[in-house]
């Protein structure tokens, strides 16, 4: 914890004793090793799916002065689902697509191709007014706490413009509710009148997190949230994130650009590469079982006691993943991959349930050997 | 690049072609009687019948336009007033001169062109010269005379500046000759000498703006990463400051300055008038007192031509010293 | 443990009443940016000092009649009692005597002093009505081709890129006495306050540009930043994201745009008065007398002196004080 992490979350008594408790008693928990993850409330999980992504792609068109036009394969046909009270983490390289992903979720971007169903709904192409109910459950907490937050606005402002936009009249006054949701992320409800500036970078992001609760949203994206801050801090906004979604029931797409991170957390994992899915399931079968080349090379560099591999078999990938302008044919990490053959230049491998596993996995020589 | 250019080219064409059309609405259709407001003195009834035929006043006015632009590209037929063809830049025929509009241009523009592209070696070399050194020396004397100088300089207006430096080293120190104009081909010396005046004064004037943005910019570049990380790396000094930090500074100072060249070669009319030269500005003011509109017209679409090459040239300029720039 | 740059950054922007110490309870209350800048200013001496003179400028020049009522003469007042027979005024310098301070102008007579006061009144409000009018063009132009880009991009873009290729002297030069012979005709006396309207569109035709042009540049670097689409996922209006979120970020730009402008037109006034398409006389105007005097600058340099020295400390304060508003409102930036 930084020196001036400290005053203002110590003193706001704002997650007043028990959500304060909780959440060191988390941090402490965690440090423990996986173990402690057991504690953690199952969501109902069964049902429709809030959230539905079908064959979702973006392509962004670029010119460079030279030559043709190119077009940027950012995402490349993804299909995933998030249901109620659940979190689903979306985890690979940064460059992979994952905000362009949640951008697209909360209509930031408008897809290229493919469909978004939210709560039943068809929301691909909403646009305009329509948009607006729909605003109001899905929200989005930015990974840069420092450009996230207008620096002429104070943070109570910052929260309460959703309210007032959105015309949400809460009982006691939107000033009170402002107040309620800082002392809900913990901070000091005095400190409404303040400036971005005067406040450090997990306070910030904190200020996002009650921005994006003004709303009591059902789904929020997370775009990694965390990994802008400090290590130490990282643990408190990751626990103040799990609470909430124990307290109010929410669902998450939790971005990430590690396994590391999203693992206490997430209920499921998705992995991507290069504008696609590879692997995703159930957490534990990603982390017990990883199938796919890519998601046990990332998990190698988890550095967790219990995590496959081990120090020992840290797997190092050559090279820099391929261009998203001109991604290889057949399976895209086949580049970097130690097992390709022939036929993965020339076939994608579908995402599918491959045998002896539960989880999904796009490979044509799945991993068979449980990790060491 | 080449698309680029192409882009810029095609910009500037139509840059160019609302300035022809806006202003040969504001001089021909606007005010008063064209043929009057033309031909003011020395017509009679019957020639000005004939120049209204002619110009084909009568026609619509995009055949007008149409006839005047075909004037500049391939010349026309002004029998009337010429007593013949016009050739190929026709701008039309001036009354009150009693010339074709071409010649006076012709006439004038060496002029002004003498005035203002060696003032503007001078106010460049100065301003950017006096900024970058104090840059380099912050906060010592010399910066700080650099500062007021160009802070005076910019605060001071042209023919204030111009009329006291006259009276003091022409009329009274008599240093230099009455300001006047000879072709740098016919008497170099005499050329320089009799400019040397207006340029001291422009270049005192401009470089003040130069001296300052560079300082500026000389030291935001200075600041910066990527000089901190070459001096980290162990480059020497005058490397870094002389190939990162300079080309850096420079881009932005390269476009003021084709802008200012742009717009100082359009519009010298202060100059002049303050030194009594007869270049381009005098004969707009001379044509504005009396009415002559072919001349008026033709002034501002030679400005217009300055002000938009000096701009394509800033941007050719601009993408050759950061490629960057060519991918907007 | 280390902090990240940007925290040191924003601790030492907040100084004392940062959240380390906050024993008393009015520090709950956080000082904004724009505080902050103000709080520099004040700490700026050069900018206290620019900022006094201008103050002293703008009174003057409000106050006119009243300063009349003092001194006791008026603008228009002749004394050719006071002039030799060749028109130049008697006495040593100018005429500068206790009833007239800065002395009398030659050939008419009248005061020079008191002009100035009205002189100063017109300029100013020439410069400033200009400075209001090409910013908030300036402004909407910027803010909407920033924001909107694509195709109103393009057209605002190129509107400027046209309204600089006109050539602003020569079209103003062909512009004004135009207009002015289109609604009065020659024979009809031109009221001043058309003269002075005219001018003020001349300049709100083609001052708005570079306004526009560093306002656009500013919004398109601000529309990268997150908290826009913080403001658009949050389901903000068109309205609300231009004047509420992107707005208040682009004050600082707009401030000294702004300051710097007034100076500008200042003198721009002074040169269409000196290429006689300025302010008329009898109207006292700054750059109508600079036009005048300039001829008789061997023989009577009081009458150059005075009207000179005065537009050369308003430019001067003006532009000094914009830089300082500057450095304030942009700490960074370096002075
Ligand atoms: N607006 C854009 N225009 C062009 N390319 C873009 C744009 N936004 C993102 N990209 C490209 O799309 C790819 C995915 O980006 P992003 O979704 O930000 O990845 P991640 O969040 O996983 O790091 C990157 O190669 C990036 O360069
Ligand atoms: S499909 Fe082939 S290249 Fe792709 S991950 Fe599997 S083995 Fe590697
Ligand atoms: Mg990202």
């Amino acid at each position: 914890m930084t020196s001036q992490e400290r005053p203002l979350d110590g003193s706001a008594g704002a997650l007043g004793g028990d959500a304060g408790a909780n959440a060191i008693a988390d941090a402490t928990a965690e440090a423990d090793g996986g173990g402690t993850t057991v504690r953690q409330r199952e969501p109902e999980r069964t049902g429709e799916p809030l959230l539905a992504v079908e064959g979702l792609t973006r392509h962004f068109p670029v010119r460079d002065g030279l030559g043709p036009r190119s077009v940027v394969r950012a995402v490349d046909g993804i299909d995933f689902e998030v249901r109620p009270g659940e979190t689903l983490g979306l985890v690979g390289e940064s460059g992979c697509g994952k905000t362009t992903t949640g951008r697209m979720i909360v209509r930031l971007l408008a897809p290229t191709a493919g469909r978004i169903r939210f709560d039943g709904r068809d929301i691909t192409h909403m646009r305009g007014r329509a948009l607006r109910p729909l605003r109001r459950e899905l929200q989005i907490i930015f990974q840069d706490p420092y450009s996230s937050l207008n620096p002429r606005h104070t943070i109570g402002k910052i929260i309460a413009i959703p309210l007032q936009v959105n015309g949400v009249r809460p009982e006691g006054g939107i000033k009170r509710r402002v107040q309620e949701l800082l002392e809900i992320v913990g901070l000091n409800p005095e400190h409404y009148n303040r400036y971005p500036h005067e406040f450090s970078g997990g306070q910030r992001q904190r200020v996002g997190i009650a921005r994006a609760l003004a709303l009591r949203p059902r789904l929020i994206v997370a775009d990694e949230p965390v990994s802008a801050l400090d290590v130490s801090i990282q643990a408190q906004v990751v626990n103040l994130l799990r609470e909430l979604q124990r307290e109010l029931d929410l669902a998450f797409l939790f971005i990430a650009h590690d396994l590391a991170v999203v693992r206490h957390f997430s209920h499921r994992v998705a992995v991507m590469y290069l504008g696609k899915i590879v692997e995703v399931g159930e957490r534990d079968d990603i982390y017990r079982n990883p199938r796919h080349p890519y998601t046990r090379a990332l998990l190698s560099a988890v550095p967790d006691v219990d995590a496959p591999g081990g120090a020992s078999g840290r797997i190092r990938l050559a090279g820099d993943p391929a261009s998203p302008a001109n991604p290889p044919s057949g399976c895209r990490f086949r580049t970097r991959c130690w097992k390709a053959q022939d036929i993965c230049a020339t076939e994608e491998p579908a995402l599918i349930r491959r045998e002896g596993s539960a989880q999904l996995t796009a490979c044509h020589f799945p991993e068979t050997e449980p990790p060491r | 690049m080449l698309r680029f250019l192409t882009r810029r080219l095609l910009s500037a064409v139509l840059v160019l072609f609302a300035v022809s059309v806006l202003s040969f609405l504001m001089f021909f259709a606007l005010p008063r009687d064209p043929v009057t407001a033309m031909c003011p003195k020395n017509c009679n009834p019957a020639r000005l019948e004939r120049v209204r035929q002619e110009l084909g006043l009568s026609d619509p006015l995009y055949q007008q336009y149409v006839g005047y632009m075909k004037g500049i590209f391939v010349g026309r037929d002004l029998s009337s007033a010429l007593g013949g063809h016009c050739d190929a830049p026709c701008l039309g025929y001036s009354y009150v001169n009693s010339e074709p509009v071409t010649r006076t241009i012709t006439r004038v523009l060496p002029v002004t062109l003498s005035i203002v592209l060696p003032a503007a070696v001078l106010w460049l070399a100065l301003g950017v010269g006096l900024g970058m050194i104090s840059a380099l020396r912050r906060g010592t004397l010399l910066d700080r005379l650099a500062i007021g100088f160009s802070l005076a300089g910019a605060s001071l207006q042209l023919y204030f500046v111009g009329a006291v430096l006259l009276l003091v080293f022409c009329y009274t120190l008599h240093v230099v000759p009455v300001p006047h104009y000879t072709s740098i081909w016919s008497n170099p010396l005499d050329w320089a000498d009799g400019l040397v005046l207006p340029w001291v004064t422009l270049a005192f004037l401009f470089s003040a703006i130069y001296a300052r943005l560079s300082r500026a910019q000389m030291l935001e570049t200075l600041s910066e990463d990527f000089v901190r990380t070459a001096r980290a790396k162990g480059l020497s000094k005058s490397t870094v400051y002389g190939r990162h930090a300079l080309r850096a500074a420079i881009t932005p100072i390269v476009t003021i300055a084709g802008m200012d060249v742009g717009a100082a070669l359009g519009g010298t009319v202060v100059t002049e008038t303050t030194f009594g030269l007869q270049g381009l500005g005098r004969t707009v003011w001379d044509a504005v007192r009396e009415g002559d509109l072919p001349t008026l017209m033709a002034t501002v679409l030679i400005a217009a031509v300055f002000v938009v090459v000096a701009n394509i040239l800033v941007d050719v300029l601009y993408a050759f010293i950061d490629p960057r720039v060519r991918l907007r | 443990m280390s902090l990240s740059p940007a925290d040191d950054i924003a601790l030492s922007e907040i100084g004392p009443a940062g959240p380390q110490s906050q024993a008393a309870g009015e520090q709950l209350v956080g000082r904004s940016p724009g505080q902050l800048a103000w709080a520099r200013l004040r700490r700026d001496r050069t900018a206290m000092i620019s900022g006094a003179v201008l103050a002293l400028l703008f009174i003057v020049a409000l106050a006119a009649p009243l300063i009349e009522r003092l001194y006791g003469v008026g603008p228009q007042q002749q004394f050719q009692n006071a002039l030799d027979s060749y028109g130049m005024p008697l006495g040593y310098s100018g005429g500068v005597t206790g009833g007239h301070w800065f002395g009398l102008e030659p050939g008419l007579g009248r005061d020079i002093f008191i002009r100035m006061v009205y002189g100063l009144r017109t300029s100013l409000f020439v410069a400033l009505t200009a400075a209001v009018i090409t910013t908030l063009i300036g402004v909407a132009a910027g803010v909407v081709a920033g924001y909107l880009g694509g195709w109103v991009d393009a057209v605002i873009t190129w509107v400027t890129d046209f309204a600089l290729a006109m050539p602003f002297l020569i079209v103003a030069l062909a512009f004004v006495p135009t207009v002015a012979l289109r609604f009065y005709g020659q024979r009809e006396a031109e009221p001043a306050l058309f003269r002075v309207a005219v001018i003020i569109v001349v300049f709100a035709l083609f001052g708005w540009t570079s306004a526009a042009r560093l306002v656009r540049g500013q919004i398109v670097s601000l529309r990268e930043r997150e908290f826009v689409e913080a403001a658009q996922a949050s389901g903000v209006g068109l309205a609300h994201m231009l004047i509420r979120q992107l707005l208040p970020n682009i004050w600082a730009p707009i401030l000294v745009s702004f300051s710097l402008a007034v100076p500008s037109y200042v003198t721009n006034e002074a040169v269409l008065s000196f290429l006689g398409v300025g302010v008329v006389d009898p109207t006292p105007d700054f750059g109508a007398m600079i036009f005048r005097s300039i001829s008789y600058l061997p023989t009577d340099p009081t009458y150059v002196f005075f009207p000179g020295v005065t537009i050369f400390v308003l430019v001067l304060a003006f532009n000094l004080f914009g830089d300082s508003l500057r450095d304030a409102l942009d700490p960074k930036s370096s002075r």
